[in-house]
């Protein structure tokens, strides 16, 4: 069945959105939440699994210090409350990705609770209030055998790697996000970039989404416009890049729009992102909290963080991202349409670490925002995700400084770091990149550029200064882009004046 | 906020506690136990009675008793961030029924990723 989809703008005219973003960040400790394991991406199946992880039967699990110590910075770094008592509980369902048979999380007594973060979106603020952030595992990963795309769909059975089982996880949750109207979607986008600033500047975190260290779950519902109510939700499950977070809030405004318009209801279940088709499907029907039931973890001991831990914690938070933006703008001389621009980029901490490498602030800012922008584009993916380090631009752009290269030759750079050839130094010597500024090559150019156009050469001749430029577009093309045009020039009017 | 132990079952008229054949048949496929007719019709009025007893407890426990979910008046136990080697995964997979890869082979089950 195709769903019937509304115009952008006509789900504007009828209805409100209602957002509601839920953002799980994997911690970056040595160890798992309840067991010594490592918790670290990637290692050979169940390499790195132990009783506890494995839900064994008498295994007992021990909580990680530095896993609470991470959720109360994450906690107060939201502007929340810290309880001063909470337990963990048990979520029971039954599926192979969780051994235990039920997922160690909190329930009705987050950590952290009744906070708020402040979104920039097209230079308008948008404070988003933030209902909890608590603790719980991650679960295994599991792969469906049999059937053509790794979903479950067709498959025959199913294989399980407890690697990540019991990684450290942190649920983000924030409160129905109302009257974004037109920019819900956009701020959506904003909430989860600029929350991913936030963890990275937290260090708690390696915050990438296409790793899934950071998974965002989008609900949205529509109302009735100006009725203030807040209509029934459906939850998009994964969605794994900024882009598409903003992509899978735009999509299901037009579908719940075409639903309501034809007097439809909505039906309150989980969907799944499509990443190829830019479409949401049927998941499953949501399950009630009690088909969890829910209750207190009895192998655990509650966590009652005591306030000088608390306050210690709060001296450890980095500047707050709204004072941390004025500062670099600042810094960085951008006027307040660059910033804007590098903020809707999501290039900023990128742009930061860039400088630090040594670029100055203008040029990292044209790399990321056109060149590397275009090509993130270009691939359909984020630019945090795109493959080229901050270190790697500034040594690009050292390059050009140092006139090894010029910005033309700069972009096959790369070309060449996007296919993974190597340091830029590295390419360049391998592509016979550098700009040639050895006269006797030039000069050899020069002469057949001259002799090739001996009307251009006599008006230079004649004092015709300007015309040296066709001449110098001819070098430049028969030494493929790599002459040192300043030098080109030189040596023209060497020759013909 | 709710609670986190709150029973949904209805008091009955009699002031007994009841849990009805539905409920019982939904928390049973819950917890993918496969029970017939019979087995439904002979299983509630027992779990009805179980939670009885169980709900006499309370009567014990005056206003003033917070609900206890832990034996041991302990609160903070942690471990440091130091990672302990685990098991090997053939030690990790030695009861596996099946095995794949060096993964567990588990028999399919459909549209229910959590």
């Amino acid at each position: 069945m195709t769903d019937t989809l509304v115009a952008f703008d006509d789900v504007l005219a009828s209805y409100d959105p209602a957002l509601g973003l839920e953002v799980h960040v994997e911690l970056n400790t040595n160890t798992k939440m309840f067991c010594g394991c490592p918790a670290v991406f990637g290692g050979e199946p169940n390499t790195q699994v132990c009783p506890t992880c494995l839900g064994l039967p008498g295994a007992m699990p021990v909580v990680n210090a530095k896993a609470i110590e991470s959720a109360i910075r994450i906690g107060l770094a939201l502007n929340c409350e810290i309880a001063e008592w909470c337990r963990f509980a048990r979520k029971n369902y039954f599926y192979p990705d969780m051994p235990k048979n039920f997922q160690t999380s909190q329930y009705d007594e987050p950590i952290a609770f009744d906070g708020w973060m402040d979104v920039e979106v097209d230079g308008e603020t948008f404070r988003v209030e933030i209902e909890r952030a608590h603790m719980e595992e991650d679960t295994g990963k599991s792969l469906h055998v049999g059937g053509s795309t790794g979903r479950i769909h067709g498959a025959d059975h199913s294989l399980v790697d407890y690697n990540r089982a019991g990684i450290p996880l942190i649920e983000i949750v924030t409160k129905p996000i109302q009257g974004a109207g037109e920019k819900a979607p956009a701020v959506a986008r904003a909430y989860v970039s600029q929350l991913r600033d936030l963890i990275v500047a937290l260090g708690v975190s390696e915050a990438r989404m296409d790793q899934g260290n950071l998974r965002a779950d989008v609900n949205l519902s529509l109302a009735p416009k100006g009725s203030g109510v807040l209509g029934t939700r459906t939850e998009t499950k994964n969605v794994n890049s900024f882009r598409s977070v903003e992509r899978a809030v735009r999509y299901e405004m037009q579908r719940h729009a075409g639903i309501l318009d034809e007097g439809g209801s909505i039906l309150q279940e989980t969907r799944h992102w499509h990443e190829d088709t830019g479409i949401t499907t049927s998941g499953r029907e949501k399950s009630d909290a009690e088909d969890y039931r829910y209750f207190p973890e009895p192998d655990l001991v509650p966590v009652a963080p005591s306030r000088e831990w608390v306050e210690q914690l709060r001296g450890t938070l980095p500047e707050n991202p709204t004072q941390k933006r004025a500062r670099l703008q600042a810094d960085w001389g951008y006027t307040d349409l660059e910033m804007r621009d590098v903020i809707a980029s999501g290039s900023i901490g990128l742009i930061e670490e860039t400088v630090a490498a040594g670029a100055t602030p203008q040029a990292a800012r044209k790399w990321w925002l056109s060149e590397l922008g275009r090509r993130a584009n270009d691939a359909g993916v984020d630019i945090t995700d795109l493959g080229v380090t901050p270190a790697q631009v500034a040594a690009v752009q050292a390059l050009v400084d140092g006139g090894t290269l010029n910005d033309k030759l700069a972009r096959q750079v790369f070309d060449g770091l996007l296919a993974g050839e190597g340091t830029p130094e590295e390419i360049v010597a391998a592509r016979g990149l550098a700009i040639v500024s050895d006269d006797g090559a030039l000069s050899a150019a020069v002469d057949n550029a001259i002799a090739a156009n001996p009307d251009v050469a006599d008006k230079i001749r004649d004092g015709k200064v300007a015309a040296a430029g066709a001449l110098i577009g001819e070098v430049m093309k028969e030494m493929r882009g790599q002459a040192d045009a300043g030098r080109v020039r030189e040596l023209i009017l060497e020759k013909l004046t | 906020m709710p609670e986190i132990l709150g029973s949904s079952s209805p008091r009955g008229t009699n002031g007994r506690i009841e849990i009805t054949r539905d409920e019982v048949a939904h928390l049973a496929s819950l917890a993918r136990i496969d029970l017939d007719d019979a087995e439904l019709d002979h299983l509630a009025p027992q779990l009805s009675v179980i939670l009885e007893s169980v709900a006499s407890l309370s009567e014990v426990a005056a206003g003033d008793i917070p609900p206890t979910s832990h034996a041991l008046p302990l609160t903070n136990v942690f471990r440091e961030d130091v990672v302990v080697p685990g098991l090997t995964p053939e030690q990790a997979l030695s009861g596996a029924p099946e095995v794949e890869e060096q993964r567990f082979s588990v028999p399919r089950i459909l549209g229910e990723e959590a």
